[in-house]
């Protein structure tokens, strides 16, 4: 089982800066624990406190994984999975 | 560190700023990869429609990446409008900085300024606001 994992420029240190990477995972949590496991530090990038990151944006295919079942998103063989930071931010100190 | 961005540009932002008052409004500007000089403005919505927020809607955002991979282009500048307060980075704007490559462009069409207006660029690292110097060309 492989999937075809996209990097940010930001989270590419990571990855030594590899833009593409390869993971296993029948859901979205596996996978992250398998990218996690290959690439130290890249899961607490994408979670907090076992959610995703409001700031990070992960697309399975073309569909935002938050109408797919968030993290319990299932994943199959040759699915690409898409990771990018939101543009985001405000005139309100809101964080 | 500088931005170099011509008069037609920024003339649309201001533009663009004034237009969506009072909520802010947000967009790129994309050039050739790798060589940080910013020449195609794409305007996008701001999915969240309010006068302190921007978002660029996840879809948008997506289509937004892909155009600029297969087109063989890099965003080099990602701006947003403050309506009501300075072209300075808040403490949102540098939470959700996710670019280390980009220009990020301010700019203030408050009314307390007016007919003046901030244009103002920024780059934004690690949670570090570091403020550049903007050339406007004609």
């Amino acid at each position: 089982m492989s999937i075809e994992v996209r990097i940010p420029t930001i989270l590419r240190p990571y990855t030594k800066e590899q833009k593409t990477v390869e993971a296993a995972g029948t859901t979205l949590s596996a996978l992250i624990t398998d990218l996690d496991a290959q690439y130290a530090g890249l899961g607490e990038r994408l979670l907090e406190n076992g959610a995703l990151r409001r700031f990070i944006n992960i697309y399975i295919n073309d569909e935002d994984v938050r109408f797919l079942g968030g993290l319990e998103s299932p994943l199959k063989d040759g699915d690409s999975v898409t990771i990018l930071p939101a543009v985001a931010g405000g005139s309100i100190d809101s964080l | 560190m500088s931005l170099t961005i011509s008069r037609a540009i920024v003339d649309a932002i201001l533009d663009q700023s004034r237009a969506e008052y009072p909520d802010e409004c947000c967009g790129v500007i994309l050039g050739p990869a790798g060589a940080d000089t910013p020449i195609r403005h794409l305007p996008m919505i701001n999915a969240a429609h309010s006068p302190t927020f921007y978002e660029f809607d996840p879809k948008d955002l997506l289509a937004l990446y892909r155009e600029v991979d297969d087109k063989d282009e890099e965003i080099v500048v990602i701006y947003h409008s403050h309506t009501e307060t300075e072209a300075y980075p808040s403490r949102t704007d540098i939470a959700y900085a996710g670019e280390p490559g980009a220009h990020y462009v301010l700019v203030s069409t408050r009314e307390e300024i007016a007919p003046a207006t901030e244009f103002r660029s920024y780059r934004i690292i690690d949670g570090v606001v570091t403020e550049e110097e903007v050339s406007i060309t004609a």
